[in-house]
């Protein structure tokens, strides 16, 4: 009686502990959704998409990447956007770079915010429905989204 | 208003794909910080982003919090002729920082 008790007790708190938590940071699902709205029924592959982070961030409220999509660019075939998603801030959302035609050559550069060591996601959107994804671990010593 | 930093080639050949650097001083408050009192700050960031040559769209972006602070942005731009390129940032409470950067195409 008194131990299905304290098992109760402790599973009790162990679910509001996880819910507490998810709340608190997005997490690998929240991210696999958000691809799931960018992709809809096409297949997600690594292809031509690099993304470039550093292997380990020393500060979390600066951290440098790059994407690029290999291929040429055209009216009729170009890159239409890259979203990056960070799967451990409190929002997985980190940007999207929008391209056109004019753009010449699918590349770009910003620094973001990492709030702990975690994978940053990128995927990108082709003229032609291709979806591609690449994915790089970034280990953080100092997090970045203050206390 | 703060002042963006931009570089953008003074001269290129017709048809180049040049490289484009923009900064921005704004301190992308994140919505997550708190203040000594424990409350929230409020969220204030560039939210969008957007460059276009002559008029025409080039790049944009759309922008979360998780963009570092002074946000810097790098991309590249395909130019045919000389011409205007004019940035745009929108913060949350609407404004927009304003910039333009002329380039010579020979």
């Amino acid at each position: 009686m008194n131990l299905n008790r304290r098992k109760l007790l402790v599973r009790t708190l162990g679910t509001i502990g996880l819910l507490g938590t998810s709340k608190v940071f997005a997490t690998a699902e929240d991210v696999d959704a958000a691809i799931k709205a960018i992709a809809g029924d096409a297949e997600v592959t690594q292809g031509a998409l690099t993304l470039n982070a550093p292997e380990i961030a020393e500060n979390g409220n600066s951290v440098p990447i790059s994407v690029s999509v290999d291929g040429e660019i055209s009216d009729d075939s170009y890159v239409e956007s890259v979203t990056i998603f960070a799967d451990g801030n409190p929002r997985p959302e980190v940007i999207t770079f929008n391209f056109t035609p004019l753009s010449g050559e699918a590349f770009a550069a910003t620094r973001m915010r990492l709030a702990k060591t975690q994978n940053v996601i990128a995927v990108a959107k082709l003229s032609d429905g291709t979806v591609l994804s690449d994915t790089r671990n970034v280990k953080v010593t100092i997090g970045g989204c203050g206390g | 208003m703060a002042k963006p930093r931009i570089k953008v080639p003074k001269k290129a050949s017709a048809g180049d794909v040049i490289k484009i650097k923009a900064l921005v001083s704004h301190t992308m408050e994140s919505g997550q910080r708190k203040d000594k009192e424990g409350n929230v700050i409020p969220q204030k960031i560039i939210n969008k982003f957007e460059c276009t040559f002559n008029g025409t769209s080039v790049f944009g972006c759309d922008i979360d919090p998780a963009v570092s602070a002074n946000p810097f942005l790098e991309f590249r731009a395909k130019v045919a002729e000389s011409g205007t390129f004019k940035f745009m940032w929108t913060d949350d409470d609407g404004s927009v920082i304003e910039a333009e950067k002329s380039i010579e195409v020979s």
